[in-house]
């Protein structure tokens, strides 16, 4: 049967997140013929509507308020909800992100909902859609689907396609008002710590340090090839107990899990923790000084040497590529 | 101050998962506190420290989880609290966890509740900001930093890589992030004591939950481990030859740059 999905487009500095168009693609396949509808909360974002609409949406609702300029989980829910109750829908998808993962529980909860988070794949359509998901981090997967209600998901960023961008397509954008109000939480300040300003969970290129990195200024070269490659920066357990850098880059079984394109792990040993964080990526490689380090057994191209000597020569070898190219 | 710690017990990060027929075999695993909800706990004991009050640690499952309780206890936890689900349920999600534990919650007029931002095993992060929905109190997930001054609180939350720095007030409850602080490693003293402190055991029917309110709404249709990813190539030669070749099979054979 045919769903109407509902798709949070998640906007982060003013331009869509890719997730969202990814979630749009989601939603296609859970909608099976099904309407689309987009759901754009903050303020002054309606503009973004179009692009919705170009990755697949049928029509958008846009819920503005000076209250929504910053996310808090009071006033998206307050917003979420009034759309919701708008369009009625059958399921919904969000982008598995700190928003999302924020405030999809607190909404799951208002639905009396189930809520499928963190999915990298979507088996079949409609009502016989599965859903994949990691358990353990990576180290096992579960087939799930939602026994009745609402199907509510959040995606993985970076595992599900988006569709092809069509400029010619149009649909309605409708705002509706709302009064957000009692807000509980004041958000003061954001200190931006992202190095090179592309989030590790939605970068398509991870350069991640370890021990092996010795220092702080040892990421330094990591840093300058995740950034010609306009990749994020990682790191393992070891590296942010060691204060090379902070937890937030930390990837592994406690810290981010990541499914980048191109995973390159330099100086990293390879504990069960870390690969549990990072194996799933499609292409790894890995440096080490160690041939019997551990991180060579989930690599697909592999040197052994020392990363600063090998770091620095990637790093010329990518620049004269990109002349060349 | 009422403080509450919502704990899980989980599989020991060194743990491989082995899957028989169709189930994530247990047997001769080692288990520990779910490492987030050690920040969880720690946090909870520095704050009642400073600011007087106890602190209960609350956690839904098995005899087996007792290990675990007793384990916080001896972090510093003054009481805990079992609830055993083991003979009226063979499921649970989040859902219905968060229900159970929101009934539970719901009299004891907590000013603080700390949990863990996710469980290593089920990765859902999904059970805190429910129970707070269901108590109808404010949460804030993922944080780093806690700072209370009366009833007013600040917190550093973790979004992303980016911090944010927020004003709330109490009751709230809060997920733990890395960062937060360093969880305490049970002392002797701290593990005799343990022995003494009190632990309850509760089932649903002292909550007086009914089984049809915590139907589970996911079914689990299959578990299964990722593909084994075979050993890729060593390259090998002079180094500027090997990165030249790798950057080459990157950009020929792989695509990815």
């Amino acid at each position: 049967m045919a769903k109407k999905v509902l798709v949070l487009g998640e906007v982060r500095d003013g331009v869509l997140r890719n997730v969202s168009f990814e979630a749009i693609a989601a939603a296609k396949q859970i909608a099976d013929g099904g309407e689309i509808v987009g759901a754009l909360i903050g303020n002054n974002v309606s503009q973004l509507a179009s692009s919705l609409v170009e990755y697949g949406a049928d029509r958008v609702v846009v819920v503005e308020h000076p209250n929504l300029a910053s996310y808090t989980s009071d006033g998206f829910s307050q917003a979420f909800m009034a759309i919701n109750e708008e369009v009625k829908p059958e399921a919904i998808v969000f982008g598995h992100t700190s928003l999302g993962k924020d405030l999809s529980p607190k909404l799951a909860s208002k639905l009396q909902s189930g809520l499928i988070s963190d999915v990298t794949v979507i088996e079949g359509n409609g009502d016989d859609a599965l859903f994949v998901r990691p358990i353990y981090s990576g180290k096992a997967f579960e087939k799930v689907k939602t026994k009745e209600g609402i199907v509510f998901v959040t995606i993985r960023p970076n595992n599900i396609a988006p569709l092809e961008r069509n400029t010619s397509r149009t649909g309605d954008v409708v705002s509706i008002s709302v009064d957000i109000q009692n807000l509980r939480t004041i958000i003061k300040e954001v200190v931006r710590k992202a190095a090179t300003g592309v989030d590790l969970s939605e970068a398509k290129v991870v350069v991640a340090g370890g021990r092996g990195v010795k220092s702080a200024e040892g990421f330094e070269p990591l840093r300058e090839l995740a950034n010609l490659l306009g990749g994020a920066v990682g790191a393992s357990r070891g590296a942010c107990d060691a204060d090379y850098c902070d937890y937030s880059l930390q990837i592994g079984q406690t810290g981010k899990v990541v499914t980048p394109d191109l995973y390159i792990a330099a100086g990293i040993s390879g504990a069960i923790q870390h690969l549990a964080g990072m194996s799933n990526s499609k292409v790894i490689v890995a440096i080490n000084k160690d041939p019997e380090a551990n991180i060579f057994k989930v690599a697909d191209y592999g040197i052994v040497g020392d990363l600063f000597e090998v770091v620095p020569l990637l790093i010329e070898e990518f620049k004269a590529l990109k002349v060349n190219s | 101050m009422n403080i509450f710690v919502l704990v899980k017990r989980t599989f020991d990060t060194e743990e491989k998962i082995v899957i028989t027929n169709g189930k994530i075999q247990d047997d001769g695993a080692e288990f520990i506190i779910n490492p987030y909800d050690e920040y969880a706990i720690e946090e909870a004991i520095q704050v009642r420290d400073a600011k007087g009050g106890k602190v209960v640690v609350v956690t839904i499952g098995g005899e087996d989880a007792e290990k675990q309780l007793r384990t916080a206890l001896a972090m510093g936890a003054d009481e805990a609290v079992l609830i055993n689900t083991e003979d009226d349920l063979d499921e649970l999600d989040q859902a219905s966890a968060a229900y159970i534990l929101a009934e539970y919650l719901k009299d004891k007029e907590a000013d603080l509740i700390l949990a863990g931002n996710v469980a290593i095993d089920g990765g859902t992060g999904q059970v805190g900001p429910r129970v707070a929905d269901l108590l109808g109190i404010n949460y804030v997930t993922t944080i780093t930093n806690l700072e209370i001054d009366g009833t007013n609180v600040k917190i550093v939350r973790d979004i992303e890589g980016d911090s944010e720095v927020i004003e709330t007030s109490l009751p709230l409850l809060v997920t733990a992030q890395q960062g937060l602080n360093e969880p305490r490693y049970p002392s002797l003293p701290g593990i005799m004591k343990a022995k003494k402190k009190p632990l309850a055991e509760l089932e649903l029917d002292d909550l007086d939950i009914d089984e049809d309110d915590v139907e589970v709404k996911i079914e689990t249709v299959e578990i299964f481990l990722p593909p084994q990813k075979s050993a890729g190539r060593i390259l090998n030669g002079d180094i500027k030859d090997q990165v030249k070749e790798l950057v080459n099979l990157l950009h020929t054979e792989a695509k990815v740059v």
